[in-house]
């Protein structure tokens, strides 16, 4: 270990108001490694490499770059360190060309005085160095999610990253893009480059990574050798017990078919087709699970069932009853017991402004047991909220607390409780255990299978591959807006899924 | 990354806040009253004194006051639903027309409805107005995307040219050389509060203040109920707040706008009703005198809840009679001046609102850490 440490932080603390987002945080990251950091949502990975990239200041601590004490204050400042980011959500200009993305924010004057020349032929080098195969004049937005995150990359590593921080970069991956980032990963780290991996998929950090560091809580948990140790153990350094990762389900045979979808089609505003003669039954008692990467038409196939949007063809039948245009209402929906849990609870799921108490009637504001005569009773509604706070274990159990508060965990129970208490016969998931922390996942893994059990037909839309494999009974694969397979969910393997979620078919495989 | 919002305890943030707002304005005035070489203290008394030293004052403070209440609860229903109805004026304005057409009507059928339900009708007449003409901008704005502010402040315009014509052409009085109706019939007005108390033996001096006051006070209530206890009240406010869990809970945002615009304009009909059946009883042109828009500042300075818009209308009601009292006392602070003073409470409390939050923030948080 002849070369100092490739970045450094020494007791770094952020507060927000009251809350302690980094606590005393120490981390070594080793020159010319792949470093892992995991954590629940909320336990300060983000602020932390915020803070690293200069979006936040630190309250306190130090940052040290190859030995080096550095002030880091803002984006600019990171880049002149030689640190490179790469967002979750990509920070590209979609009309623009691979190469002028990459000479966006660096263009070396006003003129672009033979900055694309310059650029270009940079890009050549890096592809080449890299195994980076990527055409510089193709149009951003019509590449693939994959290729846009290697043009992220490629921009870093342009303005002379050293030292390359990825925010969850495989939740908008397929498997087989998530392997090839890896390859890609380590050609950089042969390359004497430094990787900071942000992931809480624990199969990633097992094999990608050097050494990893745990954060509970705003506080670095461990620093461990990546041989040293192993998922169960990791999740327990996370959560600070141990956990289930796989909730163990029973066989059962599926009831008769309660929802059933033929030939549905439906465009978005532009006119693009997001779904494509989709055809799916769901019966009585089964999960059956939607894999697919994120926009490939599973949003609008939840959308289309709840009666969010309207097909622009296609029959939807509930219990053998064709729905109408008039039924496919979400109120109508609602009373005949087809109940949605949102993919996005911020968005839709969810008013944050509201109580707890008050989001734990939307959907449902018209029940009498709401009301005391034809006016709103609010020592009902807090009541019905402790009752179903109290049932799933929502904390702070505070029916007044303003929504935003909750944890994303807590929320999540909150739109559960609010669905599931009502009995439905069909639920549509969407997105189950996004944003949501390991214990609590296990928690809304085991309800929906004692639903499950008890003869509610379950559609489970999720972008996480695993959780669509542990609890479906059957998977369908999504790409481009159609159906490409389907497969038993105790068959099924990643692989194989992969393949499906990829568009290649098994009339074409 | 923009700065995350500020959270504060709900004491502060309803209290506090607004408070600290009208202090920081109230120094700002003084600052430039000393500029023109008075003393702040001594106009700060008269003003006050003249806006709440006497029982007169008091009725003319409390007169203003109504018409703010009615135009700051306007906007503030509109504001739940997410909606910034800036046509108060233009709402009030055909509201005025609307019941000015009903007192024609009753005053040229005689014995067509009993004589009690005159004034009655006369308000419901003003409210139907008012809530028509906001309920044009909220069907465009659910229907064809139109955006409120920019249609709720057009029809401003037409509205003050259509009261011009029909003053002139249709309802206006024959042969006046001035733009008003002939008088309303004497059942359709409303009882100046001065008479209306005397048979319990309380003796006013005679001011504006009518029993529109009461229907003011009624009003805030009745939004508090709307908004925080009933089910219509529930859908704005989620639509307000986030319309896509509204169409997800089967609340159409279409239809709570409208229903929303066309609450808000009844309740900027309440001017009217104020004006042109508790004061004037005729319509005269530019009743309105910009009270829409003052409501505005109301509701911000309100936070939109019916409590913070009745304290924010008595200040504003303080604020134009204690100026106009201050205006007559001085002559060297005009009333323009005191317009000033109202614009720069309305620029501090509306939109440095975000600065005074930071800085109480931090003020709380340094005497947290300190104790």
């Amino acid at each position: 270990m002849s070369r100092p440490a490739a970045i450094e932080v020494v007791g770094i603390s952020k507060r927000f108001g009251t809350v302690v987002a980094n606590n005393d945080v120490s981390l070594s990251v080793a020159a010319g490694s792949i470093h892992g950091i995991v954590g629940e949502n909320g336990a300060g990975k983000s602020t932390l490499m915020s803070i690293l990239y200069g979006f936040y200041e630190a309250d306190a601590g130090e940052i040290r770059i190859a030995g080096a004490p550095r002030r880091v204050r803002s984006p600019a400042d990171a880049i002149a360190a030689g640190i490179g980011m790469v967002h979750q959500h990509f920070m590209l200009v979609e009309t623009l060309s691979v190469a002028e993305n990459v000479l966006l924010g660096a263009e070396g004057g006003a003129l672009l005085k033979g900055g694309l020349k310059t650029a270009r032929a940079a890009l050549a080098g890096l592809s080449q160095d890299y195994g980076l195969a990527i055409d510089p004049d193709a149009i951003v937005g019509e590449l693939s999610v994959g290729l846009q995150q290697r043009v992220e990359i490629l921009k870093a590593l342009y303005r002379g990253a050293e030292i390359l921080i990825l925010d969850e970069p495989t939740a908008v991956l397929t498997p087989p893009e998530a392997d090839q980032l890896f390859v890609l990963l380590r050609a950089l780290k042969a390359q004497g480059k430094t990787v900071i991996l942000i992931t809480h998929k624990l199969r990633e950090i097992m094999d990608v990574t050097d050494r990893v560091s745990v954060m509970r809580r705003g506080e670095m948990v461990a620093h461990v050798a990546t041989p040293e140790t192993s998922p169960p153990a990791l999740a327990e350094a996370m959560v600070g017990r141990r956990v289930l990762l796989r909730v163990e389900k029973q066989r059962r045979e599926p009831g008769p078919p309660v929802l059933e979808a033929v030939g549905l089609s439906c465009r978005d505003a532009r006119g693009t087709e997001t779904l494509r003669e989709v055809g799916l039954t769901l019966h009585a008692g089964e999960i059956v699970g939607i894999a697919g990467v994120a926009g490939n038409g599973q949003s609008e196939l939840l959308e289309v069932l709840a009666g969010l949007i309207q097909p622009s063809r296609g029959v939807i039948r509930l219990d053998g009853q064709i729905l109408t245009a008039a039924d496919r209402h979400p109120a109508r929906l609602r009373e005949r017991g087809l109940m949605h849990i949102p993919e996005d609870r911020h968005r839709s799921g969810l008013v944050t402004a509201f109580s707890g108490a008050e989001n734990a009637i939307l959907g449902y504001q018209h029940d009498p047991a709401f009301r005391t005569g034809p006016l709103l009773s609010p020592a009902r509604i807090a009541a019905h909220a402790r009752e179903a706070f109290a049932a799933y274990d929502v904390r702070p159990p505070d029916p007044a607390l303003k929504t935003a508060k909750f944890s994303g965990g807590n929320q999540q129970k909150i739109v559960l409780a609010r669905e599931i208490e009502r009995q439905p016969r069909v639920l549509l998931v969407g997105q189950p255990t996004r944003g949501v922390d390991i214990g609590a996942i296990e928690f809304i893994h085991r309800r929906l299978l004692a639903l499950r059990d008890a003869g509610v037909a379950i559609l489970l839309v999720s972008v996480e591959l695993e959780e669509v494999m542990a609890l479906s009974d059957r998977i369908l694969a999504m790409c481009g807006g159609r159906i490409t397979g389907e497969r038993a969910g105790e068959v099924a393997d990643e692989r194989d899924l992969g393949l499906l979620m990829a568009g290649v078919t098994d009339e074409a495989a | 990354m923009s700065a995350a919002p500020v959270e504060l305890p709900r004491w502060a943030d309803t209290a506090l806040v607004p408070l600290v707002s009208v202090v920081a304005a109230l120094l700002v005035a003084g600052l430039v009253v000393i500029g023109i070489g008075e003393n702040p203290l001594e106009a700060t008394a008269l003003l006050l004194r003249g806006a709440l030293g006497s029982a007169e004052g008091i009725g003319f403070t409390l007169y203003y006051a109504t018409n703010f209440i009615f135009t700051g609860l306007a906007v503030a229903v509109a504001f739940h639903a997410g909606l910034f109805n800036i046509g108060g004026e233009g709402q009030a304005t055909v509201a005025g027309i609307s019941a000015a057409i009903a007192c024609a009507a009753l005053g040229a059928v005689p014995g067509l409805i009993p004589g009690f339900l005159a004034a009655p009708l006369a308000i419901l007449a003003a409210a139907a107005g008012g809530a028509f003409w906001a309920f044009i901008p909220g069907w465009l704005q659910a229907k064809r995307g139109s955006h409120v502010v920019i249609t709720t402040i057009m029809l401003n315009f037409v509205a003050a040219t259509l009261i011009v014509y029909l003053l002139r052409e249709v309802i206006g009085k024959p042969g006046s050389m001035q733009p008003e109706t002939p008088d309303f019939p004497a059942g359709a007005v409303l009882t100046p509060m001065h008479q209306f108390l005397a048979p319990v033996g309380i003796k006013l001096p005679p001011t504006p203040l009518n029993t529109a006051f009461l229907l003011a006070l009624a009003s805030l209530f009745a939004v508090w109920l709307l908004i925080w206890r009933t089910r219509l009240g529930y859908a704005i406010r989620t639509v307000g707040a986030n319309p896509r869990a509204a169409a997800y809970a089967g609340i159409s945002p279409a239809a709570v706008t409208m229903i929303a615009m066309a609450i808000s304009g009844a309740l900027a009909g309440g001017l009217a009703v104020n004006e042109a059946l508790g004061v004037q009883h005729r319509l005269v042109l530019d009743f309105t005198a910009g009270y829409g828009f003052v409501g505005i500042a109301v509701a911000l300075m309100g936070r939109g809840h019916p409590v913070g818009v009745g304290l924010a209308a008595l200040l504003f009601g303080v604020l134009y009679q204690g100026g106009a009292e201050l205006s007559f006392d001085k002559p060297t602070i005009t009333r323009d001046m005191v317009v000033v003073i109202g614009g720069v409470l309305i620029l501090f409390a509306g939109a440095l609102d975000g600065l005074f939050r930071r800085l109480v923030a931090g003020a709380l948080r340094l005497g947290e850490s300190s104790s």
